[in-house]
């Protein structure tokens, strides 16, 4: 019993020391981001790989990327500042000039999991993207369907974006300090984590993120001003780690800055 | 005067001195045997105002106090300790009504018990109501659009407030006084069965448990899902509250005892501390073995999963062997506030759910800083402990003024939870 105990102690400390020195590497690795975006390494980082990104940049083939979302995957009236395009940005000053990247967007505004994966077939015969962001949960979150069906739900839209031949990450639920008494957001959070785990994709955690901006206080997430400002800073900043976190998930550093 | 009026006698302990082990009269019941009249268990309403205040911690948004709630340090949360205490003591003093006065006065008292809990939950919903409405109008922020189609149902308010007077519709946080009112009317029966054989009881309790997990059946909700306490899988953990309470624990003493018992929950309690770990310091989870997370991912809480119930049972199993019921800790005055907030349960819990709505609130239009949400969990739970120590006032003074006049009602405030 004593052994099993020291054991885990050993991969405890072993574990808080190993991501320590990993985060003072990749700290010195990216290039210049906003203050207000800053961000703990682990919250970009992920096990899991996205290959046919890789093969794609590495081939020198256009990078295709689809986000398939919901509202909150928009502004309203400012398109533009919106994360998927503030990522289509940042993507292109980080790769080779050489590289071409497209970025498309599909809302899908108040359908749950399961009615937007069922639109995945046809969705994916008509563009043909190297990679697609599934960003999900909200809709589900605030009808609280059954988290089991939920998880379902994801799982048949993830096989279905594989089975068409694209790379899947896979992005939660905003972090919305609000609606935290109204909208029970973690049975939605553990089941898209068990998903990317089952299928070995990374997943995007859009909450945590935006939880850990609003608790160091970059952001004022509570705030109730009616303006776009907040919301294109965030969305800025949501861009930016998505970039980050697609180029880290398919090992797209220029070979210097790898460990 | 009846007996479970003299349990009464004692709801301020430590004033009224609970009676030490000497009158060990026990009720003659062909098959469950009550603990020794007038001792009241200071250890449940200890670890039912423990839960209190930690269920109003983790309905506040997360902050530094959110890591002292053990919901970050293994499997079970409060809510656990909260329904096996409320089943201990429901079938302490409702089990004692039905040997004393019958199957129909006890069931009455419990319809009554039952009755002060549904309104209570409607009260909450007014609560929340009011809150929603007013953040469906105030708030508009341009990255939250989304979120704010919570508030469609405020369009068809026929329909949702009929779905929520029949439990169906019940916004988050209000999960549990639902699932305590439905095994509250499940009581009567289940006291009956466990007046005939106590361990049958806890057997078809566990087969009830076991169905539920196999065919999947669940109490829907409205507008969509079910409810997020299914209390056909709840019912174990009060059942075996009940069982405890009804001479369970005394059987058990002996395995409680032994030390194989202790290092088995240690090392489990270990085990869950290691894998919660992994949820807070991701870097960790590289060494979890993939296969062992596939096999206990996702760990279910509508449906009571078993790591949950065991990890509650090493948490129970080690609290009792370490802390004796007569351990002069309960006396002192430090642990006072949370036994005073545990012995009005109803009434704290609902204080509880309504301060935590209000501290959000505050925490919205005030400010958010740490600062500010240190100061509402603090005055949070110094609140909870006013009211409470009010209302064991209250009950000392009318108790002493009504004692001639009257009649023995019974103690709900003991069987009380909420």
């Amino acid at each position: 019993m004593k052994a099993k105990v020291l054991l885990s102690l050993i991969l405890l400390c072993g574990g808080l020391a190993a991501p320590t020195a990993r985060a003072g590497d990749a700290a010195s690795a990216v290039s210049p981001v906003p203050a207000a975006c800053e961000l703990p390494s682990y919250l970009l980082t992920s096990e899991s790989q996205l290959p046919k990104v890789a093969e794609a940049v590495k081939a020198g083939r256009p990078l295709d990327i689809l986000v398939i979302g919901s509202r909150s995957t928009t502004i309203p009236s400012s398109e533009s500042s919106s994360y998927p395009a503030r990522m289509e940005v940042i993507l292109k000053e980080k790769l080779p000039p050489s590289e071409v990247v497209r970025v498309s967007v599909e809302i899908q505004s108040k359908k749950t999991a399961e009615e937007t994966a069922s639109t995945f077939v046809k969705l994916m015969e008509a563009k043909t993207p190297t990679l697609v962001i599934w960003q999900t949960g909200t809709v589900d979150a605030i009808r609280s369907i059954d988290p089991d069906e939920f998880r379902g739900a994801v799982t048949e839209g993830v096989v279905a974006l594989q089975k068409a031949g694209a790379d899947v990450v896979l992005m939660n639920l905003q972090y919305s300090p609000r609606t935290e008494t109204m909208i029970s957001a973690q049975p939605f959070l553990d089941n898209m984590r068990v998903v990317a785990q089952e299928h070995d994709i990374p997943l995007f955690d859009r909450f945590a993120i935006m939880r850990q901006w609003n608790d160091q206080g970059q952001f004022d997430l509570f705030s109730p001003s009616r303006g776009p400002e907040l919301a294109k800073q965030v969305h800025d900043c949501l861009g930016r780690a998505l970039a980050q976190f697609v180029i880290d998930a398919a090992h797209l550093e220029p070979a210097q800055q790898q460990n | 005067m009846t007996i479970a009026d003299q349990v009464t006698g004692s709801t301020i302990a430590g004033t009224a001195g609970a009676t030490p082990a000497g009158t060990k009269s026990r009720a003659a019941a062909p098959a469950i045997t009550l603990p020794a009249i007038g001792e009241r268990e200071l250890r449940l309403d200890l670890f039912r105002g423990l839960a209190l205040w930690l269920i109003f911690i983790d309905h506040l948004p997360t902050s530094l106090l959110t890591w002292f709630t053990i919901r970050n340090y293994g499997f079970s949360d409060a809510t656990e300790i909260f329904i096996f205490i409320s089943g201990y003591t429901a079938a302490f003093v409702y089990g004692r009504a039905m040997l004393e006065s019958g199957v129909v006065i006890a069931t009455a008292r419990i319809m009554r018990r039952v009755w002060q809990i549904y309104v209570a939950h409607v009260f909450l919903f007014t609560i929340f109501l009011a809150e929603i409405s007013y953040v469906a109008t105030r708030f508009e922020n341009p990255l939250y659009t989304e979120e704010m189609g919570i508030m469609d149902f405020l369009k068809q308010p026929d329909v949702t407030i009929v779905q929520a007077l029949l439990l169906r519709f019940r916004p988050v946080n209000m999960d549990v006084l639902p699932l305590y009112i439905v095994l509250m009317l499940a009581l009567p029966v289940i006291l009956w069965s466990m007046k005939w054989k106590p361990d049958v009881t806890l057997g078809l309790s566990v087969v009830l448990y076991a169905v539920t997990w196999e065919y999947d059946l669940y109490f829907s909700a409205y507008p969509n899902g079910f409810w997020a306490f299914n209390p056909l899988a709840w019912q174990l953990l009060f059942v075996f509250g009940a069982w405890c309470a009804l001479g369970g624990a005394r059987r058990m003493s002996r395995i409680l005892a032994s030390p194989v018992t202790m290092w088995i929950a240690i090392a489990y309690l270990v085990a869950a501390f290691y894998v919660t770990l992994t949820w807070y310091v991701p870097q960790l989870s590289q060494f979890m073995p993939k296969r062992i997370e596939q096999w206990m991912y996702p760990i279910d809480k509508t449906d009571l999963d078993v790591l949950r119930f065991t990890h509650f049972l090493a948490l129970a199993a080690l609290t009792v062997r370490f802390l004796p019921r007569d351990w002069p800790g309960l006396k002192s005055r430090w642990l006072r506030p949370l036994i005073l907030c545990g012995q009005h349960s109803l009434e704290i819990f609902c204080l509880g759910v309504f301060l935590a709505f209000a501290g959000h609130f505050v925490l919205a239009e005030v400010s958010g800083g740490a600062a500010m949400h240190a100061l509402i969990s603090l005055s949070g739970i110094l609140i909870m402990w006013g009211v409470a120590w009010i209302i064991s006032w209250y009950k000392r003074v009318a108790d002493k003024s009504g004692a001639k006049t009257k009649n023995a009602v019974g103690n709900a405030d003991l069987a009380g939870g909420g």
